[in-house]
């Protein structure tokens, strides 16, 4: 997926004047945020788990070389093939080699954000291999030719009437009079049309949320089916997963569990979850000849040992965004890559480089709702933050920002110099007050077009705090 | 260097481990949520409570000779036909289907044209209200998944309190199956306008048939 992150503040500008994205991005706030609300309620053990994931994943992490080994020996103890894979470059040539191995013309592939992370669906179609996207929200995507929002819920910023439009001009078969105006009418079109292909498919292509040392399974957590049907009925499953996905124990998994669909949509647990451990056993059972896993690292141990370790416990929930004051006002798109919200402004500048990506940590007002509602107990504020601090080290802010930081330090270090200067400020600001707005303000233009700035007090906090002892 | 090599000498580098070093202590057990952590009846209770509001629906029978009318009953009450594919599930094959003379039953693994099928769960668990299926010969992984209605028979004396007590059961038996499943209620999707509905691409109705008598030892 190409890198559009740089044009943050344009996307931005245009999502906040979208009326069917502003709706879309009203029903999450309540759809979402109110459901995890109440989810966590009914769970008195639920800040205990959090604590208790947050260890099993650092734990995982502290000891990544052991846990990853444990799983690979178990899984090719039972018959699954693992391949490891730099980058992007390397899984995308091994995921080929896997289709032209089955000589492979389609592959029906569940939701995976590693997916998208590596474009692997223009490559295979470059290379003459049909994808179909089987996820509801990832097949709308598919034929709208759009990039996802959000970590969850792809499509979620198309309305229903889109969808309709987007139906009626794809499915060229069906009957052009049929009705298609309540959402059930669309899921259950979807369903007709992606039945027959899952069928079709020679190979199956599932992402992971997580992969079990103790057995050498990965696992799917969904609510559609589409995985489990994507993998069992083709003849190859392949799964595509990354280096941090891994988890000791079937207890662990039981924990985690208990976490992401409350943290994501505020169910107790998602419709399925399935453990894949190889291939078929017996022709009996039927599932797939053979079972290979993709193990993907592209830049991720260059995290470990920094403080950006602490991001690998995401378990990709989609909390963060969902909480978001910034994410609920422009969208996903915005964010101009893979990932969205507060954990794509920590991922995005750590996977394609903070020059590219320099707008993402300071699009926030630190207001730490992503942090305080994190599974996992990312701290995403103090990660961005340390984006921020690199951001102006590494000198790629536009030379009036890096000056303004500057002068700012050097005047907040000077204690008395500060207080008459802001003394003054305060003087002039309220001379540009009327009725207590501010409506226009020197050198803060850009600022003052869209709002008012409220005038200051008579006097600041510290000398009314001065005043009070 | 292999990729695989590469990545694990990266690895180490990154957490700072020297070959040869043992792993540090695992952190306490996570706490398991008191919820679950009940028995007998209450636990029964907890189960069909859990799965009817992920919209599953539970019916309870004595013994598997009552199955055929309870299945007959579920398909006339959602008004489809009575035809039903069941596993090859030994369980099934002494059931006294004749005694429901309009039930059409036929065996095995359904197809993309079965509507309805018949299977049996290894497990339930009453924490959460989900099923658990293991994939083998007399159940496999898509009889789950295929059908538009799906009809698992459920052992009492399968339910288990927790999740951690169902993790338990499963490690007993060694190695896991190709696919585990842990089923809660219907396939459902939010993915257009965040407004959930059932039967996505699994089943859009889940009948969990409970029977009393445990299985012959």
């Amino acid at each position: 997926m190409q890198v559009n992150s740089s044009a943050f503040k344009e996307i931005a500008h245009k999502a906040l004047h979208d009326d069917q994205l502003q709706e879309a991005l009203g029903l999450l706030r309540t759809n979402f945020g109110d459901a995890r609300a109440t989810a966590v309620e009914r769970l008195p053990e639920f800040g205990a788990l959090r604590n208790a994931g947050r260890d099993i994943r650092n734990h995982t992490l502290e000891n990544l070389d052991h846990y990853l080994e444990a799983w690979e020996a178990k899984a090719t103890e039972q018959g699954a093939i693992v391949h490891w894979a730099r980058d992007g470059e390397e899984a995308r040539r091994i995921i080929l080699g896997l289709c032209r191995s089955v000589d492979a013309k389609l592959m029906a592939k569940s939701k995976t954000m590693i997916s998208e992370e590596i474009a692997l669906n223009p490559f295979l179609e470059d290379e003459g291999i049909e994808v179909i996207e089987t996820d509801l929200g990832e097949y709308i995507l598919q034929l709208a030719d759009e990039p996802p929002s959000h970590v969850i819920g792809p499509a979620i910023h198309k309305t229903k009437e889109q969808v309709a439009d987007l139906f009626r001009d794809s499915h060229a078969a069906l009957d052009p009079a049929r009705r298609l105006v309540e959402i059930s009418d669309m899921v259950g079109e979807a369903r007709q049309v992606l039945r027959e292909r899952y069928f079709e498919a020679d190979v199956g292509l599932t992402g992971t949320n997580f992969l079990i040392a103790e057995t050498g399974s990965s696992v799917i957590v969904t609510n559609e089916g589409n995985g489990d049907l994507s993998q069992g009925l083709a003849k190859m499953h392949i799964v595509l997963a990354t280096i941090d996905k891994v988890i000791p124990t079937l207890n662990d998994l039981a924990t985690v569990l208990r976490l992401l669909a409350r943290s994501a949509t505020g169910q107790e647990m998602a419709a399925y979850t399935t453990l894949s451990t190889g291939p078929r056993r017996t022709d009996a059972e039927g599932g797939p000849e053979s079972c290979h896993v993709v193990i993907l690292d592209n830049g991720r141990t260059g995290w470990l040992g920094t403080p950006f370790q602490e991001a690998l416990r995401c378990v990709r929930c989609g909390a963060c965004m969902n909480h978001c004051p910034v994410y609920g006002a422009v969208g996903g798109h915005a964010y101009g890559w893979v990932y969205p919200g507060p954990i794509g402004a920590v991922l995005t500048p750590a996977l394609v480089g903070i020059e590219r990506a320099r707008h993402l940590p300071n699009a926030s007002t630190f207001c730490g709702r992503c942090e305080s509602v994190c599974p996992m107990r990312i701290p995403l504020p103090k990660l961005m933050r340390e984006w921020r601090r690199q951001e102006f080290e590494s000198k790629i802010q536009p030379l009036r920002q890096r000056f303004g930081l500057a002068f700012w330090r050097w005047l907040a270090q000077r204690p008395v110099l500060y207080r008459w200067a802001t003394a003054i400020a305060v003087h002039g600001m309220r001379l540009l007050a009327r009725d207590g707005r501010i409506r226009r303000l020197p050198l803060a233009g850009a600022w003052t077009s869209v709002r008012d700035m409220p005038a200051p007090a008579r006097r600041s906090f510290q000398s009314q705090w001065k005043g009070r002892k | 260097m292999s990729a695989r090599d590469d990545i694990l000498a990266k690895v180490r580098a990154g957490i700072g481990r020297k070959p040869g070093t043992d792993r540090g202590p695992r952190p306490v057990p996570a706490p398991i949520p008191a919820r679950g952590q009940v028995e007998g009846e209450a636990r029964l209770v907890l189960f069909t409570k859990q799965a009817e509001a992920v919209a599953a629906t539970v019916v309870r029978i004595p013994d598997m000779a009552a199955l055929p009318a309870a299945v007959s009953n579920y398909l006339a009450g959602q008004n489809l036909p009575a035809a039903i594919m069941a596993t090859a599930d030994t369980d099934f094959d002494t059931v006294p289907w004749n005694t429901q003379a309009m039930l059409e039953i036929t065996r095995g693994t359904p197809g993309i044209a079965d509507q309805v099928c018949l299977a049996q769960a290894a497990a339930g668990i009453a924490e959460t209200g989900s099923l658990v299926m293991t994939a083998n010969a007399d159940n496999p992984h898509m009889a789950s998944f295929v059908p538009e209605t799906a009809v698992v028979v459920l052992r009492a004396s399968r339910i288990e309190g927790t999740l951690d007590d169902a993790m338990a059961r499963l490690r007993v038996t060694g190695d896991l199956p190709r696919a585990v499943s842990l089923i809660s209620g219907p396939s459902r999707t939010g993915d257009i306008a965040l407004k959930i509905e059932l039967g996505a691409h699994g089943p859009r109705r889940v009948h969990i048939v409970i029977v009393d008598e445990p299985e012959a030892a």
